[in-house]
Formats: structure tokens, sequence, C-alpha cells
């Protein structure tokens, strides 16, 4: 029956292929997790194998969170998420863990709204009222007040968020939680949260779907949906108080507003970044490695190999993010993850 | 000596087959132990309330599966309530009715229907029923049946009556290819009779067929029924996913295996995958109930029959 498909559905994703083994003369890596980053992976994946034709990585977008909970029950060899580990996650860690941002992405607002060909401009607090149901209708004078020179159509709003447990509403959650009180106390952020109000979507792909076909709804997904399938986008208010259209530049800058006050293990939330250019709701997306894959007594294999392949994706890799709407680490930034390189597969025993 | 070792033969096929069903049964049992392991911390802090609770809020880590609950029972029975009079109609008319060519014709091409893998109900569901849904079906609904609650609220298009609409597209084929047969296993002599009577054509299809098909018919419902209950992508991609439990069909609702298929690999706390796990074991449990009381039914309606 039906039901029966499900857990074992559920049994099978507990069950992955066990930790990497020789397989034929090439060395296998295997890693699991975020699913906003994919694509661009697994272009990262195959251009390397031509590069160094003795390492084979293997990657499952099974999504960040189970990414995470693989790689602490150690089956496979590293994982990959769109939010920073908690800390009570990284205390379960055998031995340290790392956190490398890899590239950038953005969660951008897509709307469909007969009739209007120019971007909206939405502000935080504006965003925060239409996620909690407070403004009902697209010509609502305080969205009116904003766009004077766009003539929006007396429909109502439909709020279309993502059903699915995902990376892109924590990214969103966080940044609503940040701009209003009220988010934060009512609702919170998190992969999922108790919408006040809406349908869901399941995938980018769900609520791309729904966007396109209801006249008036008013969704978030990430950057590269919307570029892909041609949708309007929101422009957003930024903490500066400029309103900013999502591209690489400016996602970029959103990392630039936030080296400063950049934590040494880079676990920070870059949302509602200062500066003039960043756009607000950027993020990092995070590689998860342990110092040391093998006993920590001795250098492994695998361990060299993988960090031989990150330090290339930070800086050849990084050329191949544009074309797949990613944006790149900023360079200033992306010399100080690979200074943190260093610490992958030294030789001394913590803990 | 031959007949020995030809028992010992059979000895041994019994032994095998008996350990083949076996082991199904017990995949059964595992599973069941496995779900409630998995659940335990969830049903600890929830306990019976979570049947009923509609609060679900994985940020405050709490939990309550009644909007999910009242999702998969009600999107469900609808779809049966649309399916079953659609699936006796087309039984009805393949055996009694259509000349024996295009019978075998729409036979093969309502099979067809159930080969149909559910994600393309889904998509299909999106890009057709939706907005067909939205544009004209639900304004003629709510402009002309207003007044009743059922057909209240912003016609979205998604929601729960147009998970019921496709999950009815989805059982109908399952419930016709019994019903078939089960019309097909009344005697013909007992047509002849009704004719005999003076019956019409329709006078015998009511009193010497559907009559006496009931149980048939039932059981037949209750496998469709059990497809329903458990369907999950075509479901999650047009039901909305607001768990919320609301009066009109045009809301939007969840059900219990799209939360699980929605929620499971992004579930961070362990508080939230135990609590999933529990949605799956309710889902089991529903499952079983309705199949356990249908089950019954059927056995009534046979033992009335036979009297």
């Amino acid at each position: 029956m039906r039901f029966l498909c499900i857990f074992t559905a559920l049994l099978s994703i507990s069950i992955l292929p066990p930790r990497a083994t020789q397989a034929g003369d090439a060395l296998t890596l295997n890693g699991a997790g975020a699913t906003f980053p994919y694509p661009l992976y697994s272009k990262w994946f195959s251009e390397y194998r031509k590069i160094d034709p003795s390492v084979e990585i293997n990657y499952q977008s099974i999504g960040s969170g189970g990414g995470i909970r693989q790689l602490l029950e150690n089956t496979i060899d590293f994982g990959a998420s769109d939010s920073p580990m908690k800390d009570e996650q990284l205390a379960k860690a055998k031995t340290p863990l790392f956190h490398f941002p890899m590239v950038m992405g953005a969660v951008v607002l897509t709307y469909n709204l007969p009739g209007v060909h120019q971007p909206i401009k939405l502000s935080p607090e504006l965003l925060a009222d239409l996620f909690l149901g407070k403004i009902f209708y697209w010509n609502d004078p305080k969205i009116v007040a904003l766009n004077p020179e766009i003539t929006l159509p007396d429909v109502p709003v439909m709020i279309v968020h993502r059903s699915d447990g995902s990376g892109t509403t924590s990214i969103f959650t966080d940044y609503l939680a940040k701009v209003s009180p009220e988010w934060k106390s009512r609702v919170g952020s998190g992969t999922a949260v108790k919408w006040p109000l809406g349908i869901g979507g399941k995938g980018n792909e769900g609520v791309t779907g729904f966007v396109k076909n209801s006249p008036g709804a008013l969704g978030y997904i990430e950057l590269l949906y919307a570029e892909k399938n041609n949708l309007q986008v929101a422009h957003l208010k930024n903490a500066a108080g400029v309103f900013v259209k999502p591209e690489a530049k400016s996602i970029t800058a959103a990392a630039s507003g936030f080296l400063r006050e950049m934590p040494k293990d880079f676990r920070v939330s870059i949302t509602n970044a200062p500066g003039s250019g960043a756009y607000p709701i950027s993020a990092f997306t995070y590689l998860l490695v342990y110092r040391n894959l093998g006993d920590g007594k001795s250098v492994d294999a695998k361990t060299e190999k993988l960090k031989r392949f990150i330090a290339w994706a930070l800086t050849e890799g990084q050329k191949l993010a544009a074309s797949l709407y990613y944006a790149p680490l900023p360079e200033s930034l992306s010399a100080k993850v690979r200074m943190q390189l260093k610490e992958i597969g030294s030789k001394e025993l913590v803990k | 000596m031959r007949n020995r070792a030809a028992n010992l033969g059979d000895r041994r096929f019994q032994r095998t087959l008996m350990a083949l069903s076996g082991s199904v049964v017990s995949v059964l049992g595992l599973i069941a132990v496995y779900l409630v392991k998995l659940s335990w911390p969830a049903i600890r802090e929830f306990g019976l309330p979570f049947f009923w609770s509609t609060d679900w809020d994985p940020v405050k880590d709490h939990f309550g599966a009644g909007a999910f609950i009242f999702g998969t029972v009600t999107s469900s029975f609808l779809a049966l309530l649309i399916a079953v009079p659609l699936s006796i109609s087309v039984a009805l008319f393949l055996t009694e009715l259509a000349p024996r060519k295009i019978a075998a014709l729409v036979a093969f091409m309502v099979e067809m229907l159930a080969a149909i893998p559910s994600v393309v109900y889904g998509l299909w569901g999106i890009f057709f029923l939706a907005p067909l849904l939205r544009l004209h079906v639900q304004p003629f609904l709510s402009r002309h049946f207003g007044w009743v609650f059922l057909f209240q609220g912003p016609p979205y298009g998604i929601g729960m009556f147009a998970a019921a609409l496709i999950l009815a597209i989805m059982v109908t084929p399952t419930i016709t290819a019994i019903c078939r047969e089960v019309f097909r296993a009344v005697p013909e002599t007992q047509r002849e009779a009704a004719l005999g009577l003076g019956a019409t054509k329709w006078e015998t299809i009511q009193l010497a067929v559907v009559k006496s098909s009931w149980s048939g018919i039932f059981g037949a419902s209750i496998l469709g029924l059990g497809r329903a209950l458990g369907e999950t992508m075509a479901v999650t991609m047009l039901i909305g996913n607001r768990n919320e439990i609301s009066a009109s069909l045009f809301a939007p609702g969840q059900t219990m295996a799209s939360v699980i298929a929605n929620e499971y690999a992004e579930a961070e706390s362990s508080t939230h995958i135990a609590a999933l796990a529990y949605v799956g074991l309710a889902l089991f449990i529903v499952s079983f109930v309705t199949n356990f009381i249908a089950r019954r039914i059927v056995l009534r309606l046979q033992g009335g029959a036979s009297r």
C-alpha cells in the first residue's frame, strides 16, 4: 500500500552508502546536503574530475538538515548546508568541524501582477506586514506610497511560501525576524515555520508554479529560479535605505558589508547587511568538513584530496558561479576562507 | 520410496512458502515497531492530544497532527464520494451496455489512468486543473452556492477541492476494475430471470446486478480508499499545504503523508523528527482502522446477501 512506500523511503534515507571506499583506482569522496548549491556543485565536481582524475566526488542533495545529520553520523565525508550548524549540533562532532563558505545566493520576492511591467519596490516593514497578513490588496496605500509611478491593480494579495522544510525558508524568515520584532515573536525563523497565512508550494518549482498561475500572488524563491523562469522580482530596501535589485554584484556586496564583523568560524547570517549596494536577503552556502577524516594521527589521502578540491573551488571554481546565477565570494573573504583551509588535515589531536 | 520423496518435496515447498509469507507479515510488524521507536520522544511529550491538537510549530517545537488527520480523511472521503458513483457507472456501462469492442477500448483507457505516475498527475493538476477551477468552476460554485459554507472563501484553484478531484481521478481505475469483475461475476441466469419477469434493462441492472454486488462495490471502494489515504505527491502539489482545518472546500489544507514528505528532509530538531514519525504512526493507525471497519462492513453485507 501507499503508506508503506513512504516509510521505506524514510528508511532508505537513513541508509546512505557507507563511508567512501576505493572505487577502481580513483578515490571516492561522498558528500550530502543542501539542494540550493547543487547545480553549481555538480558542475564543480565534473570540472574538477578533469583536473584531478584520481578523485571522484559524489554528492547527494538531500537537504541541509539531512546533510548535517549524515555528517554527524559519519556516513559521509563532507556535508553541505545553507545555514550554519548550531552550537549543540557542533558539540556532537567527533573532531572539530569547519564551515567553508563556498558561494553566495539570494532569496528574491516574485509576484504576479497583470499589467505591471516595472519591478515593484518593497520595504522590510511592508514585506513583514504582507507576510503577517496585515495587507489585503495590492493597491493598499502603503504599497502605493512606495511605488507612486506604478498603477497597482485592485487584486487581493495571495502569499505563497515553501511547504517543504528548506534553507530558502530559513534565510527568508531569518531576515524577517531581523527586520520585524513582531515577526520574531509571532513566527520566528527556521527551515519550516508556522505561517500566519498563505498557501504552500513544494520546492522552488512549486512556489514558482503557483505564482505564475495566480494573479495577485507573492512568493519567495531563489534567484536562480527567478532568472531561469524570467519572473519579475521586487527591489528591496536594504539597511542603508537604498532599493536594490538582486543580482551577483549586490549579493557579493552583502558579504563585503559583513567582512569586519565576520566571526572566525564564518558562522554568521548576512541578511540585512550594511552597505548601500547590498541586497538584504543574501546568504552563504557552506561545505562542512572535519579536521581529519582518518584517525587524526597521519594525514590521510581523502582529507588531502578534499582540501585541494576546496582550494580549487575557492579560486578557479568561483569563475563558474556567475553563469549559474550564484554570486562569488568577495576576494578578501575568499582569502580568509583559504587561510582556514590550513586547519584541515593538520595533525594535532584535539579532544 | 517415491511417495516419501514427494512428501519431502511437498514439505519443503510448504515451509518455503510459509517463510516467505511470514517475512511479509514481519515487515508489517517491523515497520510498526520502528515507527513507535522513532516517534517515542514525541509520544511521550505530546501524548494523545497530538491527534486533535492543530498547533504545528517547528520553531517553538510544539506539534499536533489534528489538521493533517482532518486533511487526509476529508480529501480521501471526498475523493471516494466522487469516484465511487463514477466508477460504478463506468463499470456498468462496460459490462452491461457497451458493445464488446468499445468496452475493451474504454476499459483499456481507464486502466491506463492507473499507469500515470502521481507526480504527472500533480503537474497536470497545477497547470491545468487548478487554473480551470480558479477561473471557471470555483467562481461558478461561489456565485450559485456561495451561501453554503463549503463554497466560501477566495478561489485559489488549489486546495482541498483540487486535491480531492485529483485523488478521485487516481482511484477511479482501481474501483472501476474491481467493480467490473464483481458485475461480471453476477450469474447470467439472474439477469435472464429479471428480464423474464418483464423487467426493463434499467430495472435488470438495478435488481439483478447492482443489488447483489454491494459487498463487492464496497470492497472496491476500500481499495480505492487505501490508495487515497496514502497518496503523497499529487496531493502535496495541489492541496496548498496549509496546516489548518477549514470548513470551505476552496481553502488549502494538509495531509499526513504530505507533511512527512515536506518536512522530513530538512527537519532540524529531534523533536520535529519524532513528531513527523508520530504523524506516520497516526497515518498507519488511521489506515488500519478504516480498513478494519470496512472489512467488517463487507462481511456484514456478504452475510446479508447470502440470507
